[in-house]
């Protein structure tokens, strides 16, 4: 069997009605696993999802009862994809206290949680599989680099970098077969950017969408912002046996942005 | 069923053991055509007449040699998407009061510059490509690209120049519109002869052997098929917006502090 693929593998993709989050679970399930996609909303509609589970990741409950159904409904889980997450655009001074701890409750809490919750079926399930289990949490280049009017997402972003190789160090030393990495897209062609576009237009950073658009796009040495899908096959690759020496490491999905 | 890599030509440097030589063998079962050199003669032809692969003797520092190889791609391939800058060398390294200027000039010459023409000569071959330029060069750095060995400095320094090397050469491809992405890989300690032998001249070859494994958090060493499984992802269209990145494979070994 390829090293590529997942057949036989139950995967779990938070925010799986976002851009990437609709593309991951294609791809995983193109790979042949069977996907669990999760979002906030009471009805997904998610393409290749095999069930859609309701679940806001910073509700520490909601992340124990779904573990425990998918325990009882599949006996194993092999990838978690901790992809939900928001942005918040504004300068530090028009950012709000409320809006800072929502962005690193989703960002970041949501991470930290849905590791914690499903660690021990992650575990049980790696130790018969090869190259174990994989959680895969979904970073930035604002992971990577700082940027005017983003401060709340990039401190989210970094801390996701961090954590994922804290836990990636954790895992290893305790011998339990889970691997933890992280993704870095650049800007990629979702709704979550149509709505950062329109926020800097909101606040004056652009005179226009074309304008932030075109810019943040002339941003990366490809001169082309990502599409969901490449940011998918990435996640795939994480997924897979291929990557079974890889944890803790940093895939950057960029186009060259965060090369120069 | 087709390889992932069906229809792709590659060029792999220093196959003739370790690493590259599991790539040559990899990416020829991934369908690729692979041409690779080395200086090992007699192990070259061994290689090619088991996998199929076409050995050129040539040494990557060897300017004028260059030529050769490219025209027997040329000729045989006619066509070039996949360039492995693997070659590399660490004998009489030391550290930088004691190491002798021939042993680093030699190292510099092999490690760095002959990455930098692996690149310049894969450039020229994958920009006449029939239907445009287009191809994936992939420098195989190491961990200690990141993290120095105080007693290897040369090697150090030239693993750290090609972590920079592949990014300069990913922005001028991208902005140039080559589609010719560029990226480099840092491998921990991996099943290899060279390290494989050095376990075995150890005084206490055990105690080596647990050593190199304490390296990663994992707890083992890399296998060289976990690398190539890394160059195969990279090496496809599934990586198509991956250029300048810096690919960590290390187990976790630079993922965080030393375990507590």
């Amino acid at each position: 069997m390829s090293i590529f693929d997942l057949s036989g593998t139950v995967s779990l993709v938070t925010g799986a009605t976002g851009g990437i989050g609709r593309a991951t679970v294609k791809a995983l399930a193109d790979a042949g696993s069977t996907v669990i996609a999760s979002d906030v909303a009471s009805e997904g509609g998610v393409d290749g999802a095999a069930e859609y589970r309701r679940l806001d990741v910073t509700d520490e409950a909601g992340w124990t009862q779904l573990l425990a159904a998918i325990d009882a409904d599949h006996g194993r889980l092999d990838n978690l994809v901790n992809n939900a997450g928001i942005s918040i655009t504004g300068s530090i001074a028009e950012t709000s206290l409320a809006e800072w701890r929502r962005c690193q409750a989703v960002n970041v809490e949501g991470v930290f949680l849905g590791t914690r919750a499903a660690a021990d079926l992650l575990r049980r399930s790696g130790a018969d599989r090869r190259g174990g289990s994989s959680i895969v949490n979904l970073s930035s280049v604002g992971g990577l680099k700082g940027s005017a009017n983003v401060a709340a997402y990039c401190t989210s972003k970094g801390a996701v970098r961090l954590f994922t190789k804290s836990a990636a160090a954790e895992y290893a030393m305790l011998k339990w077969p889970i691997r933890v990495n992280s993704v870095h897209p650049g800007g990629t062609d979702t709704a979550m950017m149509d709505a950062i576009y329109a926020r800097y237009v909101e606040i004056g950073a652009f005179p226009d969408l074309a304008t932030a658009r075109a810019t943040v796009s002339a941003g990366h040495a490809m001169g082309r912002m990502g599409s969901p899908d490449e940011i998918a096959a990435g996640i795939v690759y994480l997924c897979a046996p291929a990557a079974s020496f890889m944890t803790g490491s940093e895939l950057v999905i960029d186009g060259g942005m965060t090369a120069a | 069923m087709a390889g992932r890599l069906a229809g792709k030509a590659a060029l792999i440097t220093g196959g003739t053991n370790g690493i590259g030589e599991a790539a040559v063998r990899g990416l020829r079962a991934e369908g690729a055509s692979v041409l690779f050199t080395g200086n090992n003669e007699a192990a070259g032809n061994a290689i090619a007449e088991e996998t199929g692969a076409l050995f050129v003797r040539h040494a990557v520092q060897d300017v004028a040699g260059w030529a050769a190889v490219s025209r027997a791609i040329r000729d045989r391939f006619g066509r070039l998407d996949i360039a492995f800058a693997n070659a590399g060398i660490n004998a009489g390294d030391s550290d930088i009061e004691t190491v002798s200027i021939e042993a680093w000039r030699t190292i510099v010459d092999v490690n760095l510059t002959g990455s930098m023409l692996t690149c310049r000569n894969a450039i020229a071959l994958m920009k006449q490509n029939p239907e445009g330029p287009g191809g994936s060069i992939i420098l195989n750095s190491s961990i200690n690209g990141i993290l120095a060995l105080a007693g290897d400095v040369t090697y150090s320094t030239t693993k750290g120049a090609l972590r920079l090397l592949a990014k300069s050469v990913a922005v001028h491809c991208a902005k140039s519109g080559l589609n010719i992405r560029c990226n480099s890989i840092h491998p921990g300690v991996v099943e290899t002869p060279l390290i494989l032998g050095a376990i075995a001249g150890a005084p206490d070859p055990a105690a080596a052997r647990a050593m190199l494994e304490n390296v990663a958090p994992m707890g083992r060493l890399g296998r060289t098929r976990e690398i190539v499984a890394l160059l195969v992802y990279l090496a496809s269209d599934d990586a198509q917006f991956v250029t300048g990145a810096e690919l960590v494979i290390d187990g976790g070994s630079t993922a965080g502090l030393p375990g507590v």
